[in-house]
């Protein structure tokens, strides 16, 4: 089975993969499943209704909006990173924690390099598919690079002006 | 001068270490040049056409004479002497050795300094008012909000893979010194009536190949909401911003295609949902506040007889104070201008012997605080009027009392062919030709007011559209051609320079300028500054005259 490297009450570690990835020109195989967000759309109650944990796949040029209504149902967003500078699933993560209040598992999948960790864990992502090899010890390396942070994000880190205050 | 508190130091610390660990893979193959790429220009660090060029940030362009004397030393030790100050008030370094740039970070650490975010696609180095806290024009002191703003955006975990590099200006003057419209965001200071602080937000204003200047989204924006209304605007932008092109990825080209007021509405739309929690409490906005050591200024009589007898026996002197001393809040005081546009020097540079005399007169004079500007000058912005012919005597030992402040030869150029992988022309050697046309300094000042700045490519680092001259390098069949632009400002008034006619090559931009300038003189009326005769008569009897002399 594949593995991840998942995030859960803080702790890292590597997590065996219990979703296959499906590719829209592939068929479903049984058990849980992460799809795209057409195909989502289009067969998502039915796969749900067959008792199966169901995950979406959301492209970065995709809104994150689009998911609003099903989220209860969903077990993951794995949100992709077509290339490692593009940053618009950063707000996608923030979005769906803070504004959507998604409980389920949040995925990086696509160009997932180590660099990214702090910015990731920050903003709500618990699950990462690194694509540079890099390690849980890598990732929680990563993770205590600064021992603090300027800016209130999803983590609910005391940022600095609070440090200072208290 | 804000005072670095453990936690800030910290901050430097912990990615010094970061930096280190990267070098170091980088250095052992781990790393390809393309995985390092990214890392090593979010830490300023460039590979140009001779060497790697580390770009040093200078936060709302102010340094204390600890800091101006520790870059000096890195100039010296890891450089070739000397530095380059750049229109983003940075300190560049063009001769670096990769092997020694995580050390350079630590004695930069050493002094609160550092290279976080000076390139990238991420916000970068915030600039503000050069005489902030010393000009009376002021409604309240910028740089407050530039330091919040500096650490809100470090390491800022939603917005540090923008669509492109992200710019903000601060300004809290009627008189804009910081080119505020030319910024993704311009902030500008205002009082409401009932005396209450806030800002008019500027947003989508930008140089580069398709110049555009800063449209106002909100007039008044409550002072205290400023990191809400911000996060809106950058995740606005991070999320439909395009990244397909990079030529259209800046937040300009985003306003210009939703329009104003549509993009404003998904501003707002987007801050009603922001928790005011992401706001700075105004108990930190007061320890900022507090944080930069307040100045004690004497009393002292408005008129300082040293300083009026000096300009009497001295007339090198009055000229300098005509040109380089402007009005400071205080009476007795005054703000000393400090131009690295020596006719003939490379803009912007400075040796390693200059700094460390800007940094002892600062010491001295000057309350220990100095400033970097936009168009590549220092200030002094504290010396006492008595002191002024002592710090003229020095600053003019080292060659850095050139009389020019907002004349012809006081030119923004970037580096341009001679240090850039990007640029298509010289730059620095243009606006050293022009300088010298105009060296008789009676005839500069007759000519008054007159910005000219030079790029040495589109990209526009010299601000070319904003110039009251404007002049861009292009490349015709491998032979380097100027076009030159008229009537920019980047200031209040803001405005993109209109085009004068075909590309002229090297030798005879320098003639061009001249010409131009003759024409205004002979055009203007009242004493009008060039950009106002140019504003009545529009482009044409400039056009005729230089292009007279082709035919």
């Amino acid at each position: 089975m594949p593995t991840f490297i998942s995030l859960k009450d803080g702790v890292f570690g590597l997590a065996e993969d219990p979703f296959t990835s499906v590719g829209d020109d592939q068929g479903v195989p049984p058990g849980d499943v992460i799809i795209s967000l057409s195909r989502f759309q289009a067969e998502g109650e039915a796969l749900l209704s067959q008792g199966r944990a169901v995950g979406v796949r959301l492209e970065s040029h995709e809104e994150v909006e689009a998911l609003a209504y099903d989220l209860p149902e969903i077990s993951v967003v794995a949100l992709a990173f077509p290339k490692f500078g593009d940053g618009r699933a950063y707000s996608y993560a923030r979005l769906l924690r803070e504004r959507f209040g998604f409980k389920g598992e949040v995925r990086a999948v696509g160009d997932v390099l180590r660099e990214q960790a702090g910015f990731m864990i920050r903003c709500g992502f618990d699950a990462f598919e690194p694509a540079d090899g890099s390690t849980v010890e890598d990732w929680e390396r990563a993770a205590r690079r600064f021992r603090h942070v300027y800016q209130r994000s999803t983590d609910g880190r005391a940022p600095a002006f609070v440090e200072r205050g208290g | 001068m804000y005072r670095y508190d453990d936690i800030d130091r910290d901050m430097l610390a912990d990615r010094s270490a970061e930096f280190r660990g990267q070098v170091a893979r980088r250095l052992a193959g781990e790393l390809s040049e393309d995985q390092f790429k990214p890392l090593r220009l979010r830490n300023g660090l460039y590979l140009q056409l001779h060497a790697y060029m580390l770009r040093i940030a200078v936060p709302y362009g102010s340094l204390n004479s600890r800091q101006l004397r520790k870059l000096a030393w890195i100039g010296r030790t890891y450089d070739k002497g000397y530095g380059h100050f750049t229109t983003r008030t940075n300190l560049q370094f063009h001769w670096i050795k990769l092997a020694d740039a995580p050390d350079i970070m630590d004695h930069l650490a050493s002094v609160d300094m550092h290279a976080i975010q000076t390139s990238g696609n991420c916000i970068r180095n915030v600039t503000a008012d050069p005489y902030a806290g010393a000009t009376a024009e002021e409604i309240d002191d910028p740089r407050v909000w530039a330091e919040a703003i500096r650490q809100w955006s470090t390491v800022h975990p939603e917005f540090s893979y923008l669509p492109r590099k992200f710019k903000i200006a601060v300004t809290a003057a009627a008189k804009d010194r910081t080119a505020a419209k030319t910024h993704d965001i311009g902030l500008n200071l205002k009082r409401a009536r009932d005396g209450v602080l806030g800002f008019e937000v500027m947003v989508g204003g930008g140089l580069g190949r398709m110049p555009y200047i800063g449209q106002t989204i909100r007039r008044f924006l409550p002072a205290p909401r400023l990191f809400s209304y911000l996060e809106a605007i950058l995740r606005v932008y991070n999320r439909h911003g395009r990244r397909d092109n990079i030529h259209k990825a800046r937040i300009k080209v985003l306003v210009a295609s939703l329009g104003r007021d549509e993009f404003a509405s998904q501003v707002e739309a987007e801050w009603e949902k922001i928790s005011s929690e992401v706001d700075l409490p105004d108990t930190e906005l007061a320890r900022i506040r507090g944080a930069f050591a307040p100045k004690t200024f004497e009393t002292l009589p408005a008129v300082s007889e040293a300083f009026e007898a000096t300009k009497v026996s001295t007339p090198a002197f009055a000229r300098f104070a005509r040109n380089n001393l402007k009005p400071h809040k205080v009476a007795g005081y005054t703000i000393v201008e400090i131009s690295l546009k020596a006719i003939g020097a490379t803009p912007g540079d400075a040796t390693a012997e200059q700094m460390e005399v800007v940094a002892d007169l600062a010491e001295r004079y000057g309350q220990d605080d100095i400033r970097v500007t936009h168009e590549q000058n220092l200030v002094l912005p504290h010396v006492k009027l008595d002191d002024a012919p002592a710090v003229w005597t020095a600053l003019a030992g080292v060659g850095l009392a050139t009389p020019n402040m907002n004349l012809v030869s006081d030119i923004i150029a970037c580096p341009g062919l001679d240090y850039c992988a990007l640029a298509n022309a010289r730059a620095i050697s243009v606006a050293q030709h022009i300088a010298e046309k105009f060296a008789d300094q009676d005839r500069a000042e007759r000519v008054g007011e007159l910005k000219v700045k030079i790029s040495g490519c589109i990209n526009a680092c010299g601000h070319h559209h904003v110039g009251h001259i404007g002049i861009l390098g292009v490349d015709k069949k491998g032979e380097e051609f100027y076009q030159l632009t008229l009537g920019g400002s980047g200031a209040e008034d803001a405005a993109v320079g209109t085009a004068l006619g075909p590309a002229l090559p090297y030798e005879r931009v320098a003639d061009a300028v001249d010409t131009i300038v003759e024409t205004y003189l002979r055009e203007r009326q009242d004493g009008e500054r060039f950009l106002d005769t140019f504003r009545r008569t529009g482009v044409a009897p400039f056009k005729e005259a230089v292009y007279a002399d082709v035919h």
